[in-house]
């Protein structure tokens, strides 16, 4: 993974003294409220419902066991003993001391990590595909251009004070795992005609109008990635509106310009930096590739890693069918550890529990580990002979939760429990449901299903792309919870239907019952949920939820 | 007269701004760009400079550049970025190496990144104390990007 030089080094140094000083001229009363919330926000640190929260960025969802350990250092001791984990593969703490936040960060600068430009109205901590540099069906790990963008947007003096939040994910391999097309720009690596380069999408999101985003540029070569992205961010700058926040995304802005017209206004732009000294070079290209290259596997071959099980252990089966994945290396597994047991709060991690597994990575994964942002984590680099030793040791501390992709692996904001901007909780939502869906035989038949809820419609839990999808609503001051179907994050990103008027938050499993029953009861063979929506269409649903 | 931080100094600039609704003869005047268009006689004089807001693009000036002694670029509010791109336009694109001030709500904590895009005098928002924003003033040692301060990316010189 990366290493900072020492520039590298210097540069978040800095940038801790400087919000060490503001903060201290802030509660000296020289910093009026409104100006400081801005320069904390780009410092991750937002005012909560119930206390200040600090987003801590990990790039792309790269963390190392050392880092792991300071994490778990941090929510010990500025914190209540956990973290929670979020869909942009960043960790919250939920109780920090606004006095204390710069001691926080520079304790993350000493491993190489920081909470720049987590939150405001910047570009923020840049995403892509949990499994990268893993998966077998990768073309390119995308890693290296995630850290090359990672830097080109810290501290961007231009582009600090954008419009609105701007969100940068990258994907390299066939299947989609880092919802490109629900970002203000998504990067595709492609190939033509034997040649690499990028597919280029913007105007995506979430949010109160959800979008899928569009080709604004088919075939970007890839010295001029950054240049392309100046000239997008500055369109983007000058142009996204400002009088409304609500409408000041780049979504909208593409949509009021067509995305004709927004593509030809970056062409535009760009044709004036082209070619210039922001044009990356071959050897800037390497040096970012260099960290990213081979771990040093061993020659292994490929082996049942159910070969060592005892009899009697049939949890492992389950858990190796739905938590462990293919792959590239022959002899070697990736291997998931849900964070969405019952009656914990989806993407919730103890300080025990993270040193735990930063001892695992050290022992079966190179001392690396990765943030997914279905907020799992993931032990991407695990022999095949190690995995029924790694899935004992996982069960001994109850983090073998065999559900990754099912039902009960839910994506779900902190929700009104915690965060000042929700209508409604969701964390006692996703309980219920997981209390509702208990059988863990029942749930690996009805198989990969996204289900995602999100306490009001910033969308922090993507409910636009779930399977199914619950949006926490205010209705008079009472919590109630509008449900869609049919929205996907993969290939061909697809945003739900709202199924009509919203429920009571007791009503809710009912309603998620009734939706699964439908699929098990119209199935064809082998579809899946999504599938069987995609045939069936919105209205069979309608009448079963509400007849 | 207007009292800015210019070039790491306070100075008394000659050059003040006007509203556009004064006596728009008085020498030494920074005019809005509404004035600059309507009254074709500011463009023979050697003592006047424009100020943008920030739905205005400095495009709307580019063949007047030669001419003008200061182009100033407004912050409405402290966080509308737009200003940014129009000196980094002015700057890079546009070849202008006449001063560039910001003014409107100028606050201390976006001075570095204002002098990255190309401003080099600062007129601070009302209350913002300007003997203790230029002590406070620091660079960082280091940036990633090209900027019209440091004109190659940090990966060039790796």
């Amino acid at each position: 993974m990366y290493k900072y030089d020492k520039i590298d080094q210097q540069i978040i140094d800095e940038r801790v003294a400087q919000y060490r000083d503001q903060t201290e001229r802030f509660l000296a009363g020289e910093i009026p409220d409104d100006e400081f919330q801005q320069l904390r926000l780009r410092n991750g640190l937002y005012v909560q419902r119930l206390a200040p929260m600090l987003r801590i960025a990990i790039p792309y969802g790269m963390l190392s066991s050392a880092q792991l350990r300071k994490l778990a250092h941090l929510s010990r001791h500025y914190d209540k003993g956990y973290g929670h984990f979020t869909t942009r593969q960043n960790l919250q703490l939920n109780w920090p001391l606004l006095s204390e936040v710069p001691d926080i960060l520079e304790e993350l600068a000493s491993v190489e990590m920081h909470a720049i430009q987590t939150s405001g109205s910047c570009i923020r901590n840049i995403t892509t595909d949990q499994y990268a540099g893993a998966a077998a069906d990768e073309l390119e790990d995308p890693r290296p251009w995630a850290e090359i963008i990672r830097q080109w947007s810290t501290m961007h003096p231009e582009f600090n004070w954008l419009p609105r939040k701007f969100k940068i994910a990258v994907s390299g391999a066939t299947g989609d795992r880092a919802a490109i097309e629900v970002h203000d720009i998504g990067i595709r690596i492609i190939e033509k005609d034997g040649v690499r380069g990028f597919e280029v999408l913007a105007g995506g999101g979430l949010g109160r109008t959800p979008v899928v985003g569009k080709v604004i540029n088919p075939f970007l070569p890839r010295e001029h990635l950054l240049t392309y992205l100046e000239a997008a961010l500055r369109v983007y700058n000058r142009h996204g509106r400002r009088d409304n926040k609500y409408k000041a995304r780049i979504k909208i802005l593409v949509r009021a310009m067509t995305a004709e017209v927004f593509s030809k206004r970056v062409d535009e732009e760009w044709q004036t930096i082209i070619n210039g000294p922001g044009t990356l070079t071959e050897a800037e290209i390497e040096r970012s590739g260099r960290f990213f290259t081979r771990l040093a596997y061993k020659q292994l071959e490929n082996e049942d890693p159910a070969a060592k099980m005892i009899a009697g252990d049939a949890g492992f089966k389950t858990w190796l069918r739905n938590n462990v994945k293919e792959h590239q290396v022959p002899g070697y597994a990736i291997c998931n550890i849900s964070l969405k047991a019952t009656a914990i709060a989806p993407g919730d991690a103890t300080d025990e529990q993270m040193d735990f597994i930063a001892d695992l990575a050290d022992r079966y994964s190179f001392g690396e580990l990765r943030v997914t942002h279905e907020q799992n984590l993931t032990l991407a680099d695990v022999a095949q002979s190690d995995v029924y030793a790694l899935w004992q040791e996982l069960v001994e501390m109850d983090l073998a939760a065999p559900n990754l992709g099912l039902l009960t692996d839910m994506i779900c904001c902190p929700g009104g429990d915690f965060c000042s901007l929700a209508n409604a909780k969701s964390i006692p939502v996703a309980e219920s449901i997981q209390r509702r869906f208990d059988d863990l035989d029942y749930l690996h038949d009805l198989g990969n299903i996204d289900l995602n809820i999100s306490g009001c419609m910033n969308a922090c839990g993507h409910h636009h792309v779930g399977n199914i999808g619950i949006l926490g609503v205010d209705k008079k001051g009472a919590e109630f919870y509008q449900v869609s179907i049919g929205g996907s994050a993969l290939n061909d990103s697809s945003i739900g239907q709202i199924l009509g008027p919203s429920f009571a938050q007791r009503e809710v499993p009912d309603v998620v019952e009734k939706l699964v029953d439908l699929y098990v009861d119209k199935r064809a063979d082998g579809e899946s949920f999504l599938d069987t929506f995609n045939r069936l269409g919105v209205q069979i649903y309608k009448d079963a939820v509400y007849s | 007269m207007a009292h800015i931080i210019k070039n790491d100094a306070i100075i008394d600039s000659p050059m003040s701004i006007s509203a556009g609704d004064g006596d728009l003869s008085l020498p030494n005047i920074i005019v809005p760009l509404v004035a600059w268009n309507e009254d074709p006689a500011l463009r023979e004089r050697k003592d006047i400079g424009v100020w943008l807001t920030t739905d205005e693009e400095v495009e709307a000036i580019e063949g007047d550049l030669n001419g003008l002694a200061v182009i100033a670029l407004e912050f409405p509010m402290f966080a509308d970025g737009r200003s940014f791109s129009n000196a980094n336009i002015l700057r890079r694109r546009l070849g202008y190496s006449g001063e560039i001030r910001a003014i409107g709500d100028v606050r201390r904590d976006q001075m570095e990144q204002m002098h990255r895009c190309g401003f080099d005098a600062y007129q601070l928002a009302e209350g913002q104390d300007i003997e203790a924003t230029l002590a406070g003033f620091k660079r960082f040692t280091h940036a990633y990007q090209q900027s019209i301060d440091r004109p190659e990316p940090l990966f060039r010189h790796r």
